[in-house]
């Protein structure tokens, strides 16, 4: 654990302005040059309740959210101090202080409110700053901010503290504030800023050795979030379609969607359930539009049956899964990579769809960018997979992963003279043609129309039909449009292994042991890859994002590479093992699995142990919330 | 020029053009009023002037869904109670099309009545014709939301404890701008609504008795009818909520006790249509979203002009 890196955690009542702060310190410390990965962490409640936000920075790149963290500002909670307040919400006390001091590490840097926060009446705090060789600073910030604006700005206050500590000039945070406010509010927050600052400076001894990093980037950096990643590959291929229905974490793609539809000629739907907004992005896309949904878990619940009608019906849709922990309403607010089997199982039937499950906010963009294409061209639907720790998360991303040309083409869709030519030969356009007997040629796709189209009129139907449309029970015409469309997910991964690569492998070639994931826990992994490889052993990992056509060979490559390999995920029954081993029918022997899912995204930390635990030597598991488990069968 | 050459097609237009090259058999039994509003309906086209290839018929599942089968136009059979919102989408993403979403009372007042209540809401510009049976017919003769009170059948062989649905008073208070009722039985009169029903610019409903002789066995349930225009005895403003709401409440009552009243219950033809209203405030783009994806001098906007606030 060495600290050329920072990590700040900000401590509060949730409702305080934790967020918005947050997010311009990350900007600054991003524009003084430097790597940064936030992780927020907050109850799933309006106002009240203990919450944080972690900002990591450092001039090598950040993956994820570190092992522990070094620099507290406890800005204390104003919620509930109002005697009307009290009798409606309750009158629990947040403890900003108290409850963030576990994860502090060795050394660390403690800022508090001392207009609202008292360290007498934490028993034994003294004692435990002094084993820890804490540096603790109480300042007034309320009085601070009461004095110079209003009792909110103390979160100011406390940027101006914090940078007065670290030795950070305040260029950058200044900046950002003349971009975001302007008139009397700009100028009581400089003010507060600069005071806080000021009297960090001159009225307290310093005596940590903490400072904020310096680094330089090589190119333009933009904070963004996975649900960033996401909105933007959807609006650069060229969907102008969104319907949904409000749920955590999935609300942040709709919200950012919706943001920008309109100005860009686009329709955003906010509608009455999620089967409606599914459907509704059926009925957009076979108007000819490119549309997309989305939900989390129990929405997404709601979607199965149209999703099939899109299957059967060959409508290209695209799909958004924001997981939360399950099973029902779970908790709304923390992460879990718990909908796995939801999302490959959900629907009647032998139903295909395709799934991705990005690992941060570079590839969300590009794999929901593929996902559309991937939809489009092979008229099937495909669905974005991420969890909440990458919808909310914040990372620096180099600004050129964005800088791509778009891409608005309807994919596998008739001409007009294409309609003239069919009608010319066959008396009919045949939406649901079919090559042969096996029904797989062209890749199982048949071309649509679209209505309004002259000439291709034809019936779209969620039961079995014959080529024209027609509802049909006839058993040829049903094995040949069952092969036919289950053909395309071979087609499929032809494609994504000639034109993509899903599955990032990571640390020495010639490696020991693996580490196997997918989705959101790529960058904690590559961190304890780094530490287990710094630490004599030998390891590498690879991330897997093409859930659905499984990416066979590339996997089967790498495990057979490894003596062991440990799959990790933040599940109770290890969805994604199963799915691997279901998948390639084997490996059962080698492979581990290395579980979390009290709400909490890995730490590198656990994951190095964890590996330790299994495979390395010996570690100590007791203090996490982790399981490990052996694979059963073969 | 426009991607979809089929629209706004200016020529005759036949009503045996409605009619599939090869149709498919029929499913429908014999004696079923589902064939008088095919009928109704290849006959109310050509008055509209609508082409088949500029409409979209969207169905949802059930003896009535089958219409997009046996009427030639573009189809799409959806699934059970999601014709609204498959239609009402098609609709936002080409308002050219003509979009008629379709299908039953249990379809339509059961599985998919949050769909109904919210469609008509927002004033879809579209034609809603719900196929009222007052029974599930596809899954052979349970009760529906428009079966009688004490209706009995195999779910409820004690008779039904529920009292119907009301249709036109829900779609009235819901919002739909255009609600009438017609049956299979009086054949003029329906297609006369449903071309109306068509024209009509915002969510027109249209309550369709159908006789379903299989399970409900009289097949002259809705004989003999009133046409409430016709009629002296019924005298009512139908663009006046409170009279046509009253009028409604008359009709649902006399169903069930023998009189069949039909006719045009409401029209508001000054309401902006959903479309006019999310134009007006910015909120949908003026050409057809369609269209755009086949203009080839279109520029698309990229997100990395969004990445200002980001940095
Ligand atoms: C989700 C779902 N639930 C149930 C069914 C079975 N189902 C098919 S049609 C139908 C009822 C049809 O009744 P109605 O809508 O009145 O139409 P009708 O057949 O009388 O025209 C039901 C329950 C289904 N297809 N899908
Ligand atoms: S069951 Fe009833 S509704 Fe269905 S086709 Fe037969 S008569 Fe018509």
């Amino acid at each position: 654990m060495t600290d050329d890196e920072l990590i700040w955690r900000i401590a509060g009542g949730s409702g305080d302005g934790i967020d918005s702060t947050s997010q311009n310190f990350a900007k600054a410390l991003m524009r003084s040059g430097l790597n940064v990965f936030t992780h927020r962490h907050y109850p799933s409640r309006i106002r009240g309740g203990h919450t944080y936000v972690e900002i990591r920075a450092k001039d090598e790149p950040v993956k994820s959210r570190g092992d522990n963290y070094n620099f507290l500002l406890a800005l204390g909670d104003s919620f509930a101090r109002n005697p009307q307040e009290e009798a409606y919400y309750g009158n629990e006390e947040i403890k900003p202080l108290s409850e963030n001091l576990d994860e502090l590490r060795e050394g660390g840097v403690i800022v508090y409110d001392a207009g609202l926060l008292d360290t007498d009446e934490i028993e034994d705090f003294d004692q435990r700053a002094e084993e820890n060789d804490w540096h603790v600073y109480d300042l007034d910030l309320r009085g601070l901010a009461k004095e110079h604006g209003r009792e909110v700005m103390r979160n100011t206050a406390g940027v101006g503290a914090t940078a007065a500590l670290l030795d950070m000039d305040l260029e950058h945070i200044e900046g950002l504030m003349e971009d975001a406010m302007s008139g009397d509010v700009l100028e009581a927050n400089l003010q507060i800023l600069e005071e806080a600052y000021e009297s960090v400076k001159d009225d307290y001894e310093h005596t940590h050795d903490l400072r904020a990093p310096t680094g330089s980037h090589d190119e333009e950096q933009v904070l963004v979030s996975g649900s960033h990643g996401i909105s933007y590959g959807a609006l650069d291929e060229g969907c102008r379609f969104i319907s949904g229905y409000p749920m955590t974490p999935w609300t942040d793609v709709f919200t950012i969607m919706t943001q920008h539809l309109p100005e860009m000629g686009g329709i955003s739907e906010q509608v009455e359930d999620e089967i409606a907004a599914a459907s509704l992005a059926i009925g957009a896309s076979h108007a000819g539009a490119k549309a997309m949904s989305g939900s989390s878990g129990g929405g997404f619940a709601l979607m199965s049956e149209p999703l099939g009608l899109a299957e059967i019906t060959e409508t290209p849709i695209v799909l958004v899964e924001a997981m939360r922990a399950g099973p029902s309403t779970g908790m709304p607010t923390k992460p879990e990579q718990g909908d796995l089997e939801h999302v490959l199982y959900t629907s009647q039937g032998d139903s295909n769809r395709v799934v991705f499950a990005p690992g941060d906010p570079a590839e969300c963009y590009e794999q929901t960018r593929k996902a559309f294409e991937i939809a489009y061209n092979y008229q099937i639907p495909a669905i974005v997979l991420y969890d909440q720790k990458l919808s909310g998360g914040h990372q620096t991303v180099p600004e050129g992963v964005f800088d791509e040309e778009p891409n608005p083409d309807l994919g596998s869709v008739v001409t007009e003279q294409d309609l003239e030519d069919a009608v010319q030969e066959a008396g009919r356009f045949k939406r649901y043609m079919y090559d042969d007997e096996e029904g797989s040629g062209f890749g199982g796709v048949s071309r649509r129309s679209l209505p309004g189209q002259k000439g291709g009129n034809f019936l779209a139907s969620g039961n079995e039909h014959n080529e024209v449309g027609h509802i049909s029970e006839d058993p040829d015409n049903r094995t040949i449009q069952m092969n036919r469309r289950m053909a395309k997910l071979d087609a499929i991964r032809e494609d994504l292994d000639e034109n993509s690569d899903h599955q990032p492998v990571y640390g020495p070639e010639d490696a020991e042991y693996g580490i196997l994931s997918f989705g959101s826990t790529k960058g904690v992994i590559e961190e304890a890859v780094d530490q287990i490889n710094e630490s004599g052993h030998s390891v590498k990992s690879m991330n897997v994002s093409d859930i659905m056509p499984f990416p066979k060979d590339e996997v089967t490559a790498f495990l057979e590479d490894v003596d062991e390999a440990l799959v990790v995920e933040m599940n109770a029954s290890a969805q994604f093992r199963r799915h691997v081993q279901g998948q390639l029918g084997r490996f059962g022997e080698k492979l581990y699995s290395l579980l979390k899912y009290d709400g909490n995204p890995f730490e590198p930390e656990e994951v190095v142990s964890g590996f330790e635990s299994r495979l390395g030597g010996e570690a100590d598991l007791s203090e996490y919330n982790v399981r490990i488990e052996s694979a059963t069968g073969d | 020029m426009s991607a979809f050459n089929a629209i706004g097609e200016e020529r005759e237009i036949d009503r045996d053009e409605f009619t599939p090259e090869i149709e498919p058999q029929a499913t429908w039994c014999p004696g079923c009023g589902d064939f008088g509003v095919l009928k109704a309906l290849k006959q109310a086209m050509p008055e509209v002037g609508r082409t088949p290839e500029e409409t979209l018929l969207v169905t949802g599942i059930g003896c009535s869904g089958k219409l997009s089968s046996y009427f030639r136009s573009y189809g799409f059979h959806s699934i059970h109670g999601r014709s609204l919102p498959v239609a009402r989408a098609a609709k936002l993403a080409n308002p050219d099309l003509e979009v008629i979403a379709a299908g039953g009372d249990g379809d339509g007042y059961g599985i998919g009545g949050n769909h109904f209540m919210h469609t008509a809401r927002e004033n879809h510009d579209m034609t809603y014709i719900v196929f009222d049976n007052e029974i599930f017919g596809l899954t052979k003769g349970q009760t529906s939301p428009t079966s009688p009170k004490g209706h009995k059948s195999k779910t409820q062989p004690h008779g039904s404890a529920k009292q119907p649905i009301r249709p036109l008073s829900l779609a009235l208070t819901s919002g739909a701008s255009y609600v009438a009722r017609t049956a299979a039985v009086n054949p003029n009169q329906a297609k006369e609504i449903l071309a109306e029903a068509m024209e009509h610019d915002g969510f027109a409903h249209v309550d369709f008795l159908t006789q379903c002789p299989t399970w409900n066995k009289d097949a002259k349930q809705y004989v003999p009818y009133i046409d409430v225009q016709d009629s002296d005895d019924y005298d009512f403003d139908i663009t006046d909520r409170g009279e046509a709401s009253e009028m409604m409440q008359e009709a649902e009552d006399a169903l069930y006790e023998g009189t069949v009243l039909t006719g045009r219950f409401y029209r508001d033809a000054d309401r902006p249509s959903y479309q006019e209203e999310k134009q007006a405030t910015g909120d949908m783009p003026e050409e057809p979203l369609a269209e755009r994806y086949f203009d080839e001098d279109y520029e698309w906007e990229r997100s990395y002009d969004l990445l200002e606030r980001h940095k």
